[in-house]
């Protein structure tokens, strides 16, 4: 699979052992230039683990891995110079305004954005002469973005970018997102919000105990069954549902054999969320019977 | 020339971070001024140190403010990027970092040179507080200050490589003060600073004489004391000599262990 050598990531074989435990178990994919790649996964499935391998700051115990052409093991500067990261949330002091702060960072790299700019980007402009510690945590986040795209990354690592935003905060950060990928930003996502990997991704890559157990594009994620329509309707009987790939021929069926509208009536395309918790308790479960 | 120029960015950064940090103003800058100004205060009723009875002294504030000096420049180094070092690992500030294309050689350029500057504005308003405001008289042997300045220089490099090394040694960033401020204050007492070196037991010297403090404050009051004070050091000598070795070793220590030690972030923790 993929095109081998134009890959912005590829990922071969990975593995992480901790002590006895193994955190990541043989992994493999690779993202093309341009594309959102979304990383899913339960809390402690091995997503952060891959992805600070992949931004270096892990060491690997197999596999083989190649960022921008060059194994994380072996970065120089020069290959940060190409690479956004934002992390988890961290939590400095925050003494410098948002200005100074990425002021500062833009000048660690060759090519940086226009300041200015980029903190408009992320919507600050009127924070801009703000101390980090007086910013809400979404504002805080947001200054984290700034700093992972100062440098004009060609790949950007977010690592749950919006956990802890309000709904809004959440849909100003997509917009900006979508804005990256226009400029043709590769991304790579870990994220346990599916409604944003289903917004950002392309393509998505599921783990579940260290292993990838689906990959594809989004709306591919899931075997073909976990996605087949369901209607849904009540009677005195009580309630019913139907999987059917024609979903408007059941409706239809229904309203003539019943001569009238059917009670709480729905049709539902499962979205990404109900195939991949169906994926990750199968996943689970499987375990759980190996174990 | 772009590490030496990023060094140069970083350390005009972490400078503006140092006197924007209260809790480093107070503890680390102004911690000696504060500590001679209370000590002026508490003993000047006590009466001037003499060498030998019936001969002219110096008062308690002349006679501490080479202890100070040498105080100053262990907080500005050791405690001060022990606890700030060890601070940033463990709020993410370093992986922040690490994850850039800056080089750790620009980031300790940053460090030290934020210990230089701070340390060099620390020290003349400690001077001009204890000439203008504590009456206390400065050496005008152009002679003396040139020790002074080897002293000065080699006491803040050699006390930041400290600083650097010994931010290894706290498991968290919270645990940081904790662990740091009781052996930097440990040392001040018994090296000559707030006691007086020579009233100090035998044993107690013996210790002291292991770590570069009790050198700094020597060399200092070899700046700031009358010549006839010699007398009251151990072998009658100021032991530049010796300042110069022993603040030599800890240099070269305080390099391997940061060489060895320093990492952007704790590795597979």
């Amino acid at each position: 699979m993929g095109h081998g050598s134009d890959a912005v990531v590829s990922v071969d074989g990975l593995r992480k052992d901790y002590g006895g435990s193994t955190a990541v178990d043989g992994i493999s994919f690779e993202i093309e230039p341009g594309e959102t790649f979304a990383l899913l996964g339960p809390n402690g499935a091995g997503k952060s683990t891959t992805i600070e391998i992949l931004e270096g700051y892990r060491d690997r115990t197999a596999g083989d891995v190649r960022v921008l052409g060059v194994d994380p093991h072996r970065a120089t500067l020069d290959w940060k110079a190409q690479l956004g990261i934002v992390l988890q949330s961290t939590g400095e002091p925050g003494v410098m305004t948002v200005a100074e702060q990425l002021r500062h960072f833009a000048r660690f790299y060759p090519h940086p954005r226009d300041v200015d700019e980029t903190i408009a980007a992320v919507g600050l402009t009127e924070k801009a002469g703000t101390r980090l510690a007086r910013l809400s945590g979404g504002q805080r986040r947001r200054v984290d973005v700034a700093l992972g795209i100062i440098g004009n990354p060609r790949l950007l690592f977010l690592d749950e970018p919006t956990t802890g935003f309000d709904p809004e905060a959440r849909h100003e950060f997509w917009e900006l997102i979508r804005g990256l990928k226009r400029e043709g930003t590769t991304i790579l996502l870990t994220t346990h919000y599916l409604d944003e990997a289903a917004r950002l991704g392309d393509r998505a890559g599921v783990i579940a105990g260290g292993r990838l157990i689906d990959i594809g594009p989004i709306d591919e994620i899931g075997e073909a069954s976990a996605r087949v329509p369901i209607v849904r309707w009540r009677d005195q009987r009580g309630e019913h549902s139907v999987r059917t790939q024609e979903p408007g021929r059941t409706v239809a069926d229904l309203v003539a054999s019943l001569g009238a509208e059917p009670t709480g009536l729905e049709v539902i395309r499962p979205a990404l969320e109900d195939v991949y918790l169906e994926m990750v308790g199968a996943a689970r479960d499987g375990e759980r019977a190996a174990a | 020339m772009r590490m030496l120029a990023l060094g140069g960015s970083r350390t005009r950064y972490e400078v503006v971070a140092y006197f924007r940090s209260l809790d480093t103003v107070f503890f680390t800058f102004l911690f000696p001024l504060i500590m001679l100004g209370i000590f002026t205060a508490a003993f000047s009723a006590s009466g001037d140190i003499v060498v030998k009875p019936g001969q002219p002294g110096i008062s308690v504030g002349a006679y501490y403010l080479p202890g100070m000096v040498a105080a100053g420049i262990l907080l500005s180094g050791v405690q001060n990027l022990a606890v700030d070092i060890a601070r940033e690992k463990g709020d993410g500030t370093l992986k922040r970092l690490g994850g850039t294309p800056l080089s750790p050689v620009s980031y300790f350029i940053g460090k030290i040179g934020q210990v230089f500057t701070t340390g060099i504005i620390q020290l003349v308003l400690i001077l001009v507080v204890a000439r203008l405001f504590l009456g206390i008289a400065l050496p005008t042997d152009p002679g003396r200050w040139l020790t002074f300045v080897w002293i000065f220089v080699f006491g803040i490099v050699t006390s930041s490589l400290l600083g650097i090394a010994l931010s290894a040694l706290p498991r968290s960033g919270r645990s940081a003060t904790a662990v740091v401020v009781p052996i930097v204050l440990i040392l001040q007492f018994i090296s000559g600073v707030y006691l007086r070196f020579d009233q100090l037991p035998g044993w107690m010297q013996a210790i002291a004489s292991v770590f570069p403090l009790k050198w700094m404050a020597q060399g200092m009051r070899s700046v700031f004391l009358p010549s006839d004070f010699v007398t009251l050091e151990p072998n009658d000598s100021w032991q530049l000599g010796w300042i110069a070795v022993v603040l030599g070793i800890w240099f070269i220590v305080g390099l391997a262990i940061s060489r060895v030690t320093f990492r952007w972030i704790r590795k597979d923790s």
